[in-house]
Protein backbone atom coordinates (compact mmCIF):
# COMPACT_ATOMS: atom_id res chain seq x y z
CA UNK A 1 0.00 0.00 0.00
CA UNK A 2 1.45 3.37 -0.96
CA UNK A 3 1.24 6.40 1.30
CA UNK A 4 -1.27 7.97 -1.06
CA UNK A 5 -3.49 4.90 -0.82
CA UNK A 6 -3.20 4.96 2.95
CA UNK A 7 -4.05 8.65 3.02
CA UNK A 8 -7.09 8.11 0.79
CA UNK A 9 -8.32 5.30 3.05
CA UNK A 10 -7.68 7.44 6.11
CA UNK A 11 -9.73 10.30 4.65
CA UNK A 12 -12.49 7.88 3.77
CA UNK A 13 -12.74 6.92 7.44
CA UNK A 14 -12.69 10.59 8.47
CA UNK A 15 -15.58 11.20 6.11
CA UNK A 16 -17.49 8.28 7.61
CA UNK A 17 -17.22 9.84 11.05
CA UNK A 18 -17.96 13.39 9.90
CA UNK A 19 -20.00 13.10 6.71
CA UNK A 20 -19.72 16.82 6.02
CA UNK A 21 -15.94 16.63 5.61
CA UNK A 22 -15.22 16.15 1.92
CA UNK A 23 -11.85 14.39 1.54
CA UNK A 24 -11.13 16.63 -1.45
CA UNK A 25 -11.27 19.68 0.80
CA UNK A 26 -8.83 18.41 3.43
CA UNK A 27 -5.23 19.61 3.21
CA UNK A 28 -2.35 17.28 4.02
CA UNK A 29 -1.43 19.26 7.10
CA UNK A 30 -4.94 20.05 8.34
CA UNK A 31 -5.13 19.10 12.00
CA UNK A 32 -8.14 16.91 12.71
CA UNK A 33 -8.92 18.56 16.02
CA UNK A 34 -7.61 22.11 15.59
CA UNK A 35 -8.59 22.70 11.97
CA UNK A 36 -11.38 20.21 11.27
CA UNK A 37 -12.89 20.43 14.76
CA UNK A 38 -13.20 16.73 15.44
CA UNK A 39 -13.66 16.12 19.16
CA UNK A 40 -12.10 13.43 21.32
CA UNK A 41 -15.03 11.07 20.73
CA UNK A 42 -14.61 11.45 16.96
CA UNK A 43 -10.89 10.77 17.27
CA UNK A 44 -11.52 7.62 19.29
CA UNK A 45 -14.10 6.46 16.75
CA UNK A 46 -11.55 7.14 14.01
CA UNK A 47 -8.82 5.19 15.82
CA UNK A 48 -11.27 2.31 16.22
CA UNK A 49 -12.11 2.40 12.50
CA UNK A 50 -8.44 2.57 11.50
CA UNK A 51 -7.62 -0.34 13.81
CA UNK A 52 -10.21 -2.46 12.00
CA UNK A 53 -9.31 -1.30 8.52
CA UNK A 54 -5.56 -1.69 8.77
CA UNK A 55 -5.34 -4.31 11.50
CA UNK A 56 -3.17 -2.07 13.68
CA UNK A 57 -3.38 -0.88 17.27
CA UNK A 58 -2.96 2.82 17.96
CA UNK A 59 -2.35 3.32 21.68
CA UNK A 60 -3.73 6.40 23.41
CA UNK A 61 -0.22 7.77 23.79
CA UNK A 62 0.31 7.80 20.02
CA UNK A 63 -2.84 9.66 19.00
CA UNK A 64 -0.73 12.56 17.73
CA UNK A 65 0.56 10.19 15.05
CA UNK A 66 -2.72 10.50 13.18
CA UNK A 67 -3.27 14.20 13.84
CA UNK A 68 -3.08 15.18 10.15
CA UNK A 69 -3.52 13.22 6.90
CA UNK A 70 0.20 13.57 6.15
CA UNK A 71 1.34 12.38 9.57
CA UNK A 72 -1.27 9.59 9.56
CA UNK A 73 -0.02 8.26 6.22
CA UNK A 74 3.51 8.08 7.62
CA UNK A 75 2.43 6.68 10.97
CA UNK A 76 0.22 3.96 9.50
CA UNK A 77 2.82 3.04 6.86
CA UNK A 78 5.31 2.59 9.71
CA UNK A 79 2.89 0.35 11.60
CA UNK A 80 2.26 -1.77 8.53
CA UNK A 81 5.98 -2.23 8.18
CA UNK B 1 -58.29 4.28 17.83
CA UNK B 2 -55.36 6.55 18.45
CA UNK B 3 -54.16 9.55 16.59
CA UNK B 4 -50.42 9.80 16.19
CA UNK B 5 -49.47 13.46 16.11
CA UNK B 6 -46.47 15.64 15.31
CA UNK B 7 -44.45 15.43 18.53
CA UNK B 8 -42.73 18.33 20.21
CA UNK B 9 -39.03 17.61 20.07
CA UNK B 10 -37.99 20.30 22.46
CA UNK B 11 -38.87 23.62 24.00
CA UNK B 12 -37.89 25.37 20.82
CA UNK B 13 -39.94 23.42 18.30
CA UNK B 14 -43.16 24.74 16.80
CA UNK B 15 -43.46 22.68 13.66
CA UNK B 16 -41.70 20.05 11.63
CA UNK B 17 -41.65 18.93 8.05
CA UNK B 18 -42.66 15.34 7.37
CA UNK B 19 -40.05 13.95 4.99
CA UNK B 20 -40.40 10.20 5.20
CA UNK B 21 -42.85 7.52 6.26
CA UNK B 22 -41.28 4.25 7.40
CA UNK B 23 -44.62 2.50 7.80
CA UNK B 24 -47.66 2.12 5.64
CA UNK B 25 -51.33 1.34 6.26
CA UNK B 26 -51.71 -2.21 7.48
CA UNK B 27 -48.34 -2.34 9.23
CA UNK B 28 -48.22 -3.42 12.85
CA UNK B 29 -46.29 -1.09 15.12
CA UNK B 30 -45.12 -1.41 18.69
CA UNK B 31 -44.07 1.13 21.24
CA UNK B 32 -40.72 2.67 20.33
CA UNK B 33 -40.81 1.82 16.60
CA UNK B 34 -39.45 4.51 14.33
CA UNK B 35 -42.32 5.34 11.99
CA UNK B 36 -41.38 8.59 10.29
CA UNK B 37 -38.61 11.11 9.76
CA UNK B 38 -39.27 14.75 10.46
CA UNK B 39 -37.01 17.59 9.42
CA UNK B 40 -36.61 20.07 12.25
CA UNK B 41 -34.38 23.02 12.90
CA UNK B 42 -32.06 20.55 14.60
CA UNK B 43 -31.81 18.30 11.58
CA UNK B 44 -33.65 15.14 10.58
CA UNK B 45 -35.09 13.31 13.57
CA UNK B 46 -36.46 9.78 13.57
CA UNK B 47 -39.91 9.83 15.12
CA UNK B 48 -40.93 6.97 17.38
CA UNK B 49 -44.46 5.92 18.13
CA UNK B 50 -45.66 5.38 21.68
CA UNK B 51 -48.57 3.08 21.25
CA UNK B 52 -48.94 -0.36 19.80
CA UNK B 53 -51.40 -1.26 17.10
CA UNK B 54 -51.99 -1.31 13.40
CA UNK B 55 -51.48 1.67 11.12
CA UNK B 56 -54.90 2.39 9.73
CA UNK B 57 -54.10 5.44 7.68
CA UNK B 58 -51.40 7.99 7.06
CA UNK B 59 -53.06 11.35 7.46
CA UNK B 60 -50.31 13.74 6.47
CA UNK B 61 -48.54 14.12 3.18
CA UNK B 62 -44.81 14.03 2.72
CA UNK B 63 -43.35 17.49 2.39
CA UNK B 64 -45.94 19.11 4.64
CA UNK B 65 -44.76 21.39 7.39
CA UNK B 66 -47.04 20.62 10.31
CA UNK B 67 -47.46 22.26 13.70
CA UNK B 68 -46.79 20.28 16.87
CA UNK B 69 -49.94 18.30 17.62
CA UNK B 70 -51.12 17.95 14.02
CA UNK B 71 -52.42 14.45 13.23
CA UNK B 72 -49.97 12.32 11.28
CA UNK B 73 -51.52 8.87 11.32
CA UNK B 74 -54.40 6.86 12.72
CA UNK B 75 -53.50 3.82 14.78
CA UNK B 76 -55.94 1.04 15.64
CA UNK B 77 -55.14 -0.57 18.96
CA UNK B 78 -55.02 -4.36 19.18
CA UNK B 79 -58.54 -5.77 19.54
CA UNK B 80 -60.20 -2.59 18.39
CA UNK B 81 -62.69 -2.80 15.57
CA UNK B 82 -61.78 0.37 13.80
CA UNK B 83 -65.24 1.28 12.62
CA UNK B 84 -64.34 4.87 11.97
CA UNK B 85 -63.66 5.61 8.34
CA UNK B 86 -60.19 6.86 7.62
CA UNK B 87 -59.76 9.93 5.49
CA UNK B 88 -60.16 9.13 1.81
CA UNK B 89 -57.13 7.93 0.00
CA UNK B 90 -56.33 7.02 -3.54
CA UNK B 91 -55.27 3.43 -3.01
CA UNK B 92 -57.38 1.04 -0.93
CA UNK B 93 -55.19 -0.93 1.45
CA UNK B 94 -54.23 -4.38 0.37
CA UNK B 95 -55.88 -4.15 -3.01
CA UNK B 96 -52.76 -4.22 -5.06
CA UNK B 97 -49.35 -5.51 -4.10
CA UNK B 98 -48.04 -3.02 -1.57
CA UNK B 99 -44.72 -1.37 -2.33
CA UNK B 100 -41.68 -3.13 -0.92
CA UNK B 101 -40.38 -1.91 2.44
CA UNK B 102 -37.43 0.28 1.40
CA UNK B 103 -39.67 2.54 -0.64
CA UNK B 104 -41.98 4.78 1.33
CA UNK B 105 -45.67 4.70 0.53
CA UNK B 106 -46.08 6.74 -2.56
CA UNK B 107 -49.67 7.82 -2.16
CA UNK B 108 -50.03 10.58 0.35
CA UNK B 109 -53.30 10.69 2.19
CA UNK B 110 -55.73 13.20 0.80
CA UNK B 111 -55.24 16.67 2.20
CA UNK B 112 -58.58 16.56 4.08
CA UNK B 113 -59.04 19.68 6.22
CA UNK B 114 -55.41 20.11 7.11
CA UNK B 115 -53.63 22.82 5.19
CA UNK B 116 -51.60 20.84 2.73
CA UNK B 117 -49.74 23.05 0.36
CA UNK B 118 -47.39 20.27 -0.60
CA UNK B 119 -49.97 17.62 -1.41
CA UNK B 120 -50.18 18.32 -5.07
CA UNK B 121 -52.03 15.65 -7.01
CA UNK B 122 -49.22 14.95 -9.45
CA UNK B 123 -45.96 14.20 -7.67
CA UNK B 124 -43.78 13.73 -10.67
CA UNK B 125 -40.97 16.15 -10.34
CA UNK B 126 -40.12 14.81 -6.93
CA UNK B 127 -40.90 18.08 -5.21
CA UNK B 128 -41.56 21.70 -5.90
CA UNK B 129 -38.59 24.00 -5.53
CA UNK B 130 -37.31 24.24 -2.00
CA UNK B 131 -39.31 21.30 -0.72
CA UNK B 132 -37.93 18.03 0.51
CA UNK B 133 -39.23 15.32 -1.77
CA UNK B 134 -40.33 11.81 -0.94
CA UNK B 135 -37.28 9.59 -0.83
CA UNK B 136 -36.27 6.22 0.54
CA UNK B 137 -33.97 6.15 3.58
CA UNK B 138 -31.13 4.73 1.52
CA UNK B 139 -31.56 7.48 -1.05
CA UNK B 140 -31.59 10.18 1.62
CA UNK B 141 -28.46 8.84 3.24
CA UNK B 142 -26.57 8.52 -0.01
CA UNK B 143 -27.63 11.98 -1.13
CA UNK B 144 -26.39 13.41 2.16
CA UNK B 145 -23.09 11.59 1.80
CA UNK B 146 -22.65 12.96 -1.70
CA UNK B 147 -23.84 16.44 -0.82
CA UNK B 148 -26.74 16.19 -3.27
CA UNK B 149 -29.89 18.23 -2.87
CA UNK B 150 -32.79 15.79 -3.16
CA UNK B 151 -35.11 18.46 -4.49
CA UNK B 152 -33.02 18.66 -7.65
CA UNK B 153 -33.65 15.00 -8.49
CA UNK B 154 -36.50 13.32 -10.30
CA UNK B 155 -37.61 10.15 -8.62
CA UNK B 156 -38.26 6.90 -10.45
CA UNK B 157 -39.87 5.11 -7.52
CA UNK B 158 -43.59 4.74 -6.91
CA UNK B 159 -45.33 8.09 -7.09
CA UNK B 160 -42.11 9.83 -8.03
CA UNK B 161 -40.30 8.93 -4.80
CA UNK B 162 -36.54 9.13 -5.07
CA UNK B 163 -34.82 5.78 -4.66
CA UNK B 164 -31.16 4.96 -4.23
CA UNK B 165 -30.70 4.30 -7.93
CA UNK B 166 -31.78 7.86 -8.74
CA UNK B 167 -29.15 9.26 -6.41
CA UNK B 168 -26.51 6.93 -7.80
CA UNK B 169 -27.38 8.01 -11.32
CA UNK B 170 -27.13 11.65 -10.32
CA UNK B 171 -23.81 11.24 -8.53
CA UNK B 172 -22.41 9.32 -11.48
CA UNK B 173 -23.38 12.28 -13.59
CA UNK B 174 -21.93 14.86 -11.32
CA UNK B 175 -18.87 13.14 -9.97
CA UNK B 176 -16.11 13.68 -12.49
CA UNK B 177 -14.72 17.11 -11.88
CA UNK B 178 -15.35 17.51 -8.20
CA UNK B 179 -15.23 21.28 -8.62
CA UNK B 180 -18.73 21.03 -10.03
CA UNK B 181 -20.05 19.12 -7.02
CA UNK B 182 -21.86 21.22 -4.47
CA UNK B 183 -19.98 21.66 -1.21
CA UNK B 184 -20.58 18.87 1.26
CA UNK B 185 -23.48 19.70 3.51
CA UNK B 186 -24.58 18.37 6.79
CA UNK B 187 -27.62 16.18 6.33
CA UNK B 188 -30.69 18.34 6.24
CA UNK B 189 -29.17 20.82 8.60
CA UNK B 190 -29.84 24.49 8.16
CA UNK B 191 -27.43 26.21 10.51
CA UNK B 192 -29.20 29.54 10.54
CA UNK B 193 -32.44 27.77 11.41
CA UNK B 194 -30.65 25.90 14.17
CA UNK B 195 -29.22 29.16 15.46
CA UNK B 196 -32.74 30.57 15.61
CA UNK B 197 -33.96 27.50 17.49
CA UNK B 198 -31.11 27.73 19.98
CA UNK B 199 -31.71 31.47 20.39
CA UNK B 200 -35.41 30.91 21.06
CA UNK B 201 -34.82 28.17 23.63
CA UNK B 202 -32.00 30.00 25.41
CA UNK B 203 -33.89 33.32 25.44
CA UNK B 204 -36.84 31.54 26.99
CA UNK B 205 -34.56 29.87 29.51
CA UNK B 206 -32.94 33.14 30.53
CA UNK B 207 -36.34 34.87 30.67
CA UNK B 208 -38.13 32.24 32.73
CA UNK B 209 -35.52 30.44 34.77
CA UNK B 210 -33.86 32.24 37.67
CA UNK B 211 -30.46 30.63 37.24
CA UNK B 212 -27.89 30.37 39.98
CA UNK B 213 -24.34 29.17 39.41
CA UNK B 214 -21.76 27.28 41.43
CA UNK B 215 -18.23 26.33 40.48
CA UNK B 216 -15.88 23.78 41.99
CA UNK B 217 -12.37 22.49 41.21
CA UNK B 218 -12.05 18.73 41.39
CA UNK B 219 -8.77 16.86 41.77
CA UNK B 220 -8.90 14.48 38.85
CA UNK B 221 -5.60 12.71 39.39
CA UNK B 222 -7.13 9.45 40.63
CA UNK B 223 -9.62 9.34 37.76
CA UNK B 224 -6.96 10.27 35.25
CA UNK B 225 -4.52 7.60 36.46
CA UNK B 226 -7.23 4.98 36.56
CA UNK B 227 -8.35 5.85 33.04
CA UNK B 228 -4.84 5.64 31.62
CA UNK B 229 -4.25 2.27 33.28
CA UNK B 230 -7.61 0.94 32.14
CA UNK B 231 -7.18 2.06 28.54
CA UNK B 232 -3.61 0.79 28.29
CA UNK B 233 -4.82 -2.82 28.11
CA UNK B 234 -7.75 -2.17 25.86
CA UNK B 235 -8.18 -2.16 22.09
CA UNK B 236 -9.49 1.13 20.68
CA UNK B 237 -13.08 -0.05 20.48
CA UNK B 238 -13.21 -0.67 24.22
CA UNK B 239 -11.40 2.45 25.43
CA UNK B 240 -13.09 4.95 27.68
CA UNK B 241 -12.99 8.73 27.60
CA UNK B 242 -13.00 10.94 30.68
CA UNK B 243 -16.33 12.28 29.38
CA UNK B 244 -17.97 8.95 30.21
CA UNK B 245 -16.74 9.19 33.82
CA UNK B 246 -18.14 12.73 34.01
CA UNK B 247 -21.56 11.69 32.72
CA UNK B 248 -21.70 8.72 35.08
CA UNK B 249 -20.66 10.75 38.10
CA UNK B 250 -23.17 13.48 37.25
CA UNK B 251 -25.93 10.91 36.74
CA UNK B 252 -25.24 9.20 40.08
CA UNK B 253 -25.13 12.57 41.84
CA UNK B 254 -28.38 13.70 40.18
CA UNK B 255 -29.97 10.46 41.28
CA UNK B 256 -29.07 11.34 44.85
CA UNK B 257 -29.81 15.09 44.75
CA UNK B 258 -33.24 14.92 43.16
CA UNK B 259 -33.75 18.68 42.89
CA UNK B 260 -31.33 18.68 39.96
CA UNK B 261 -33.10 16.00 37.98
CA UNK B 262 -36.50 16.36 36.33
CA UNK B 263 -38.76 18.79 34.52
CA UNK B 264 -40.30 22.09 35.56
CA UNK B 265 -43.64 22.56 33.82
CA UNK B 266 -46.89 24.38 34.56
CA UNK B 267 -45.51 26.06 37.63
CA UNK B 268 -44.31 22.91 39.35
CA UNK B 269 -41.23 20.71 39.45
CA UNK B 270 -41.58 17.00 38.88
CA UNK B 271 -38.47 15.10 39.92
CA UNK B 272 -37.58 12.13 37.78
CA UNK B 273 -36.83 8.72 39.26
CA UNK B 274 -34.44 7.88 36.46
CA UNK B 275 -31.61 10.05 35.20
CA UNK B 276 -31.82 10.55 31.46
CA UNK B 277 -28.61 12.40 30.86
CA UNK B 278 -28.70 14.86 27.97
CA UNK B 279 -25.21 14.83 26.54
CA UNK B 280 -24.33 18.06 24.78
CA UNK B 281 -22.77 17.35 21.41
CA UNK B 282 -21.28 20.31 19.57
CA UNK B 283 -22.05 20.00 15.91
CA UNK B 284 -19.21 20.66 13.55
CA UNK B 285 -19.63 24.03 11.92
CA UNK B 286 -21.85 25.36 14.69
CA UNK B 287 -24.89 24.53 16.74
CA UNK B 288 -25.40 21.79 19.27
CA UNK B 289 -27.80 19.09 20.32
CA UNK B 290 -28.18 17.37 23.67
CA UNK B 291 -29.74 13.96 23.05
CA UNK B 292 -30.43 11.93 26.17
CA UNK B 293 -29.01 8.63 27.35
CA UNK B 294 -31.77 6.93 29.29
CA UNK B 295 -31.20 5.57 32.78
CA UNK B 296 -27.60 6.74 32.74
CA UNK B 297 -27.33 6.18 36.49
CA UNK B 298 -27.74 2.41 35.99
CA UNK B 299 -25.34 1.95 33.08
CA UNK B 300 -21.85 0.57 33.50
CA UNK B 301 -19.06 2.84 32.27
CA UNK B 302 -18.58 0.57 29.28
CA UNK B 303 -22.27 0.68 28.36
CA UNK B 304 -22.39 4.44 28.89
CA UNK B 305 -19.33 4.94 26.72
CA UNK B 306 -20.88 2.81 24.00
CA UNK B 307 -24.07 4.87 24.15
CA UNK B 308 -22.10 8.11 23.95
CA UNK B 309 -20.11 6.92 20.94
CA UNK B 310 -23.28 5.92 19.19
CA UNK B 311 -24.94 9.24 20.02
CA UNK B 312 -22.07 11.30 18.64
CA UNK B 313 -21.96 9.22 15.44
CA UNK B 314 -25.69 9.64 14.92
CA UNK B 315 -25.64 13.33 15.79
CA UNK B 316 -23.02 13.78 13.06
CA UNK B 317 -25.03 11.92 10.45
CA UNK B 318 -28.41 13.31 11.47
CA UNK B 319 -30.09 10.16 12.75
CA UNK B 320 -31.16 11.02 16.27
CA UNK B 321 -34.48 9.76 17.60
CA UNK B 322 -37.39 11.80 18.85
CA UNK B 323 -37.35 10.38 22.37
CA UNK B 324 -33.68 11.24 22.70
CA UNK B 325 -34.50 14.86 21.98
CA UNK B 326 -37.10 15.16 24.73
CA UNK B 327 -36.28 12.66 27.45
CA UNK B 328 -33.37 14.48 29.03
CA UNK B 329 -33.80 15.22 32.75
CA UNK B 330 -30.47 17.01 33.18
CA UNK B 331 -27.80 18.14 30.72
CA UNK B 332 -24.11 17.29 30.98
CA UNK B 333 -21.73 19.33 28.90
CA UNK B 334 -18.11 18.30 28.69
CA UNK B 335 -15.70 20.63 26.92
CA UNK B 336 -13.31 17.84 26.01
CA UNK B 337 -9.55 17.91 25.68
CA UNK B 338 -9.20 21.07 23.63
CA UNK B 339 -11.46 23.50 25.40
CA UNK B 340 -11.19 26.04 28.17
CA UNK B 341 -11.15 25.79 31.96
CA UNK B 342 -14.83 26.33 32.64
CA UNK B 343 -18.21 27.12 31.18
CA UNK B 344 -21.28 28.66 32.77
CA UNK B 345 -24.21 27.03 31.02
CA UNK B 346 -27.78 27.96 30.20
CA UNK B 347 -30.39 25.45 31.37
CA UNK B 348 -32.36 23.67 28.65
CA UNK B 349 -36.05 23.95 29.58
CA UNK B 350 -37.98 22.16 30.96
CA UNK B 351 -34.89 20.79 32.71
CA UNK B 352 -33.68 22.47 35.89
CA UNK B 353 -29.93 21.95 35.84
CA UNK B 354 -26.95 21.87 33.54
CA UNK B 355 -23.56 20.70 34.69
CA UNK B 356 -20.51 21.68 32.67
CA UNK B 357 -17.07 20.07 32.92
CA UNK B 358 -14.16 22.18 31.68
CA UNK B 359 -11.07 20.87 29.99
CA UNK B 360 -8.94 18.99 32.53
CA UNK B 361 -5.60 20.70 33.15
CA UNK B 362 -2.47 20.31 35.16
CA UNK B 363 -2.51 22.71 38.10
CA UNK B 364 -0.81 23.14 41.45
CA UNK B 365 -2.84 21.87 44.39
CA UNK B 366 -2.13 21.39 48.03
CA UNK B 367 -1.86 17.66 48.75
CA UNK B 368 -1.41 16.79 52.43
CA UNK B 369 -0.03 20.24 53.11
CA UNK B 370 2.46 20.20 50.23
CA UNK B 371 2.11 21.81 46.82
CA UNK B 372 1.84 19.30 44.01
CA UNK B 373 0.98 19.32 40.30
CA UNK B 374 -2.31 17.54 39.82
CA UNK B 375 -4.80 16.95 37.05
CA UNK B 376 -7.74 19.26 37.83
CA UNK B 377 -11.13 19.92 36.30
CA UNK B 378 -13.49 22.80 37.02
CA UNK B 379 -17.12 21.76 37.17
CA UNK B 380 -19.82 24.41 36.98
CA UNK B 381 -23.47 23.99 37.81
CA UNK B 382 -26.28 26.15 36.46
CA UNK B 383 -29.45 25.35 38.39
CA UNK B 384 -33.03 26.63 38.71
CA UNK B 385 -33.72 28.72 41.81
CA UNK B 386 -37.44 27.89 41.60
CA UNK B 387 -36.50 24.32 42.47
CA UNK B 388 -33.34 24.42 44.55
CA UNK B 389 -30.88 26.72 46.22
CA UNK B 390 -27.13 26.98 46.54
CA UNK B 391 -26.86 24.52 49.40
CA UNK B 392 -28.52 21.77 47.38
CA UNK B 393 -26.40 22.67 44.36
CA UNK B 394 -23.23 22.49 46.44
CA UNK B 395 -24.26 19.07 47.69
CA UNK B 396 -24.64 17.95 44.09
CA UNK B 397 -21.17 19.15 43.06
CA UNK B 398 -19.57 17.73 46.20
CA UNK B 399 -21.14 14.37 45.39
CA UNK B 400 -19.63 14.46 41.89
CA UNK B 401 -16.25 15.24 43.46
CA UNK B 402 -16.52 12.31 45.86
CA UNK B 403 -17.56 9.92 43.07
CA UNK B 404 -14.66 10.93 40.84
CA UNK B 405 -12.17 10.10 43.62
CA UNK B 406 -13.18 6.45 43.21
CA UNK B 407 -13.36 5.94 39.45
CA UNK B 408 -13.18 2.17 39.77
CA UNK B 409 -16.54 2.24 41.54
CA UNK B 410 -18.33 4.29 38.90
Amino acid sequence: MTRDEIKAAFLEEVNRIAPDIDPADVGDDDHLQDDLELDSMDILNLITALAKRFGIEIPDSETEGIATPASAAGYIAGKLG
Amino acid sequence: MGVFTMPSLGADMESGKLVEWLVQPGDTVKRGDVVAVVETQKGAIEIEIFEAGEVRSLDAALGETLPVGAPLATIVKPGEDAPEPAPPRTTPPGSAAPPEPPTPPATPAAPAEAPAPAAAPARHPAAAAGEIPAASPAARRLAAEKGLDLSTLVGSGPGGAIVRADVEAATGRDRPGSAATPPARKQGLDLSAMREAIAAAMARSKREIPHYYLGHDIDLQAASDWLAATNADRPAERRLLMGALFVKAAALAANKVKAMNGHYADGAFAASDAVHAGVAVALRGGGLVAPAIRDAQTLSLDALMEAMRDLVMRARSGRLRSSEMTDGTITVSSLGEKGVDSMTGVIYPPQVALVAFGTPRSAPRAVQGEPALREVVTVTLAADHRVSDGRRGAQFLAEIDTLLQHPEAL
